[in-house]
């Protein structure tokens, strides 16, 4: 039978404020265990929530980002379940009034075509601490510096479709929340982790199958991973004609498999109900302008304005528009170089190439953008041939300085000194008469061909520098 | 010196008729003589207390002084106090000293007030006799045989057995109020968020609310000038102006309408406790008030409204209590749900164990809908009920309780019976709003107490109302040995 997969992700995403969401404690990465966990973090007796506002002011940034809904009078609930991990015996989270209402988004696919994904909601919540087993002899360790951290749950409609859509919805949901600058992004530091949520049905069927949740999946490539494992797993039951059990799983990387952690008949009754220590948070019409105002260009606006502006491609400008800081770069290489066109080849081509073998984001590129527009500039002003460039580029890259000085230190400036390239010319057509009486006897046609031949043997003399326009002008002169 | 109000003491003080020091130790000493047969303190800071006065004296010298420099007082065991232990008088946190002062611990200390201890109560505040404390039950001054009320009950009793001029308490569903009323002191529940939350145990939070207590109406405006306020760290407290309530103490009660509820006039009223009530409202009427009747036509629903409420609230409160970070932990768990299990059976006594179970059923997937939602749609009826009122009239009175405090061990079995001791308070919690006890008389030698409400954050009225009340009666300057000969 030909099965539909049905997938819907709950993104939580770590906001990027300096604080914890309800309490004055650093959110930095990587402190020291229990550094970073005051009073109320700790749960200590009498201690109270205070909301971060800045994890609001993120929230609905994110919301107009998605044109969702905003909620004017969203509410903070306790989920109540033990774990040592979890100080106050609850999480602060939000459940029947989110902050972030309906939305949706534009996923584009590799095959260049675009899908729109549905988000239902997005709410606020705290994060838990962590439990450590390992280093402790059959105990266990609490570290709760990231308890209190202000995630961000966003939760899709099941409309994605396959592995592919998944990841491109997750790496769309990435540069969005990068370009609005309220979250790192840092998957490998957890601060996007998601939950997948997998069925499938007879193609055509519009019921929903039984489903499963992955939980805590935190790279592209494991979700894909998983997700697939998942399809063929589930595949495999319902073809032998079995059932799906709705459980929680975990996937494991190192065996790239999935694995049944609980299932949900013996799941928790979390017992809602409105967090008493709070307030709920009310909005009015004026501070929702104010974020909207203040909105960035958001990707999809950027790749648009990339189409028109610079008449690239659309895959190029969405390639170019994935991520700000590459398209930042982007646009300053092509404005200082004056050529946007040259400009975006080079990103895509070189640039991105580099920092892919080298594993560098954009942030760590060791060529600035206005280094990579003075090497295009001298293209464009015959300073240097493209080859030459590249040359150039690769002594930029492992930080010989500039273009200018590169060029300089190497001599590798462009020979357009007519006399020197007669020179040769003339050495050249000297030295290979067989060729010149072979090209005499061509036709037009034929003779287009063979001239490249004594072009490749004077940039070969030049050791490339020679200028290609000038020698082709003084063969055809010379060739006769 | 041990019978003054706090009034009278800061004036002994500024006239130099005592130092803070030698009030302080002479109270100290009583706590020492006499506290064995009350039980009234969990934990005497006698060092802390010595330095306090100690300082305070000097400050007295410099004329650097405030209105409570150097004034005695107890803090009832709910409020966190930095360095010395705070116990909810529960197993669970008998080892707990916090590294933190209580919002109003802190601001009392800098109002330079001298912290003798910590009082005894209900367990983690839960209870309307103080006999759920795991240290023991304390003894009302007025009759060794008679429960002091709950759950300030240790606060109650210090005051009345002239062991502290003043304390503070909170007060969930009446825990202010009723022991001041069964201990013939004088008690005020400020208006929801008027004082900060920070630092006090939390039993239920949407209804908790810290206040004083001490022997007049006057000493409890002096203490809540120092207590109200709103605090950045605690998000429900008010972001008000917090008026001097001395100001308007002595204001002529011509005008002032009081409602009196008829449904707290009705059947469960004992008759002699309904006649001192009635006498203490004609003496207001004398001076000038008018008696209106009004009614709270959702009463009926305020027991289980409240039942549903604040145990819920308590259920999740105190899942932090799980022997992972501080407080009781079982010996040698064998796993997580060992950890839990026993720390928390060993760690809590009944009645906390009760209400934790009575909220983690009424928040439970399926019966949500049918108690606390309903519980919450009652909560705003009973508020709508006095908003109401208050369009016809200024304050409520009524009595505190239905009769004067009962006999140690007569209500431990029988929960229902003693949650009714707080039919008459307990709606105050629920709409949020001021109200005070105090003394307006004596049953068969035991207090009565007259309960006034007022509108939200209009605590200076009922401060006004009391307090020209006791100019003019001479109720709460009774104490128990005048009465019942007992050794004070």
């Amino acid at each position: 039978m030909q099965w539909e997969t049905v997938i819907g992700l709950e993104v939580h995403l770590q906001l990027a404020t300096k604080s914890k969401i309800f309490s004055g404690s650093a959110t930095t990465f990587g402190a020291e265990a229990n550094t970073q966990a005051s009073a109320v973090d700790l749960a200590m007796p009498g201690m109270l929530p205070v909301l971060n506002e800045q994890a609001v002011r993120y929230a609905v940034m994110f919301g107009l980002g998605i044109g969702a809904k905003i909620g004017r009078r969203s509410v903070f609930d306790r989920k109540n379940y033990f774990y040592p991990d979890l100080p106050k015996g609850y999480q602060i989270s939000q459940f029947s009034d989110p902050i972030v209402g309906e939305g949706s988004f534009e996923i584009q696919l590799e095959d260049g075509s675009s899908r729109t994904i549905g988000i239902t909601r997005a709410h606020l919540e705290e994060d838990a601490g962590k439990s450590l087993h390992e280093d402790f002899h059959d105990q266990t360790g609490i570290d709760l510096n990231r308890a209190g951290t202000p995630l961000l749950e966003i939760v899709s409609e099941p409309d994605i479709r396959s592995a592919e859509e998944a990841v491109a919805y997750l790496k769309a949901l990435h540069s969005l929340v990068t370009y609005l600058e309220i979250s790192d992004g840092n998957m490998a530091e957890g601060s996007m982790r998601c939950d997948i949520n997998i069925s499938l049905r007879p193609a055509g069927s519009t019921t929903l199958g039984t489903r499963a949740e992955i939980k805590n999946v935190n790279s592209f490539r494991f979700v894909e991973k998983a997700i697939q494992y998942e399809i063929e797993r589930q595949s495999d039951i319902l073809e032998d004609g079995g059932q799906i059990v709705q459980e929680t799983r975990l996937y494991d990387a190192d065996r790239n498999e999935t694995r049944s952690m609980r299932s949900k008949e013996v799941a928790n009754d979390y017992r809602y109900f409105p967090e008493p220590d709070l307030l709920p948070i009310v909005l009015d019409e004026d501070y929702i302008e104010a974020l909207r105002e203040a909105l960035p260009e958001l990707p999809r606006e950027k790749r648009e304005r990339f189409i028109t502006q610079y008449e690239l491609s659309p895959y190029d400008a969405g390639v170019l528009s994935a991520h700000r800081a590459l398209a930042d770069y982007f646009e300053t290489t092509a404005s200082k170089a004056g050529d946007a066109k040259i400009a975006a080849n080079w990103v895509q081509g070189e640039l991105l190439g580099r920092l892919n073998r080298d594993e560098l984001e954009i942030s760590d590129c060791p060529v600035p953008a206005e280094n990579l527009a003075q090497l295009i500039q001298r293209i464009l002003d015959n300073s240097i041939s493209g080859k030459i460039a590249k040359q150039v580029f690769d002594a930029m890259w492992s930080g010989e300085g500039d273009a200018d000085s590169i060029i300089e230190a190497r001599g590798l400036k462009q020979v357009s000194d007519s006399g020197a390239l007669e020179a040769m010319v003339d050495s050249v057509i000297a030295d290979n008469q067989a060729q010149v009486e072979q090209y005499l006897a061509a036709d037009e046609n034929k003779r287009k061909k063979l001239v490249g031949f004594f072009v490749g043997q004077v940039m070969k003399l030049s050791k490339g520098q020679a200028n290609p326009q000038m020698v082709n002008q003084l063969l055809a002169k010379k060739l006769v | 010196m041990h019978k003054q109000t706090v009034a009278q003491l800061m004036r002994g003080l500024r006239d130099k008729q005592f130092s803070s020091q030698e009030l302080t130790s002479s109270l100290l000493q009583r706590i020492e003589q006499l506290d064995g047969q009350y039980n009234s303190f969990l934990t005497v800071s006698k060092d802390q207390a010595l330095a306090m006065a100690k300082a305070a004296d000097a400050q007295l010298a410099s004329g650097n002084a405030g209105p409570l420099t150097g004034i005695p007082i107890a803090h009832k065991d709910v409020f966190c106090t930095q360095g010395v232990r705070t116990s909810c008088a529960s197993r669970m946190l008998d080892n707990f000293i916090p590294p933190y002062d209580a919002t109003v611990v802190r601001q009392l200390n800098e109002a330079g007030t001298v912290m003798l201890g910590k009082t005894n109560m209900d367990e983690f505040a839960m209870g309307s006799s103080n006999e759920s404390s795991y240290y023991g039950a304390v003894s009302n001054p007025w009759g060794s045989t008679l429960v002091p009320g709950g759950s300030s009950g240790g606060s109650a009793a210090a005051i009345a057995a002239g062991l502290t001029p003043a304390a503070t308490g909170t007060d969930t569903g009446g825990s202010i109020r009723q022991p001041a009323a069964f201990c013939g002191i004088t008690g005020l529940k400020p208006t929801y968020g008027r004082v900060s939350r920070l630092g006090m145990v939390a039993y239920a939070s949407s209804l908790d609310q810290a206040g004083p207590m001490a022997r007049s109406a006057e000493d409890c405006a002096l203490l809540l000038n120092a207590m109200a306020g709103h605090d950045p760290l605690d998000s429900t407290s008010a972001a008000r102006a917090v008026p001097d309530y001395c100001a308007d103490l002595n204001r002529p009660l011509e005008g002032l309408r009081i409602g009196l509820p008829k449904e707290y006039f009705g059947d469960g009223l004992d008759s002699t406790t309904a006649a001192c009530i009635e006498s203490a409202l004609k003496e207001l009427e004398q001076q000038g008030a008018t008696l209106v009747e009004v009614s709270l036509a959702h009463a009926n629903l305020t027991i289980p409204t409240y039942y549903i409420v604040a145990p819920a609230e308590a259920s999740t409160n105190l899942s932090r209590f799980d022997g992972v970070r501080y407080g009781h932990r079982c010996d040698a768990p064998s796993d997580l749900d060992d950890l839990y299990t026993r720390s928390r059976e060993e760690g809590f006594g009944d009645e906390v164990k009760l209400r934790i179970l009575v909220g983690t059923y009424a928040l439970s997937a399926g019966y949500y809908e049918a108690y606390y939602r309903k519980a919450q749609q009652a909560r705003r009826l009973i508020k709508d009920d006095f908003m109401n009122s208050f369009q016809q009239v200024d304050i409520i009175a009524g009595p505190t309780t239905p009769g004067p405090a009962f006999a140690l061990g007569s209500k431990n079995n029988d929960p229902v019976s003693m949650y009714l001791e707080d039919i008459y308070t307990l709606a105050v919690n629920l709409a949020g709003l001021p109200a005070m006890s105090l003394p307006a008389g004596l049953v068969e030698g035991k207090p009565v107490g007259l309960q006034l409400i007022g509108q939200h954050f209009d605590e200076s009225r009922l401060l006004n109302v009391a307090h020209r009340f006791q100019q003019a009666t001479n109720w709460h300057n009774l104490t128990p040995d005048s009465i019942t000969g007992a050794d004070l």
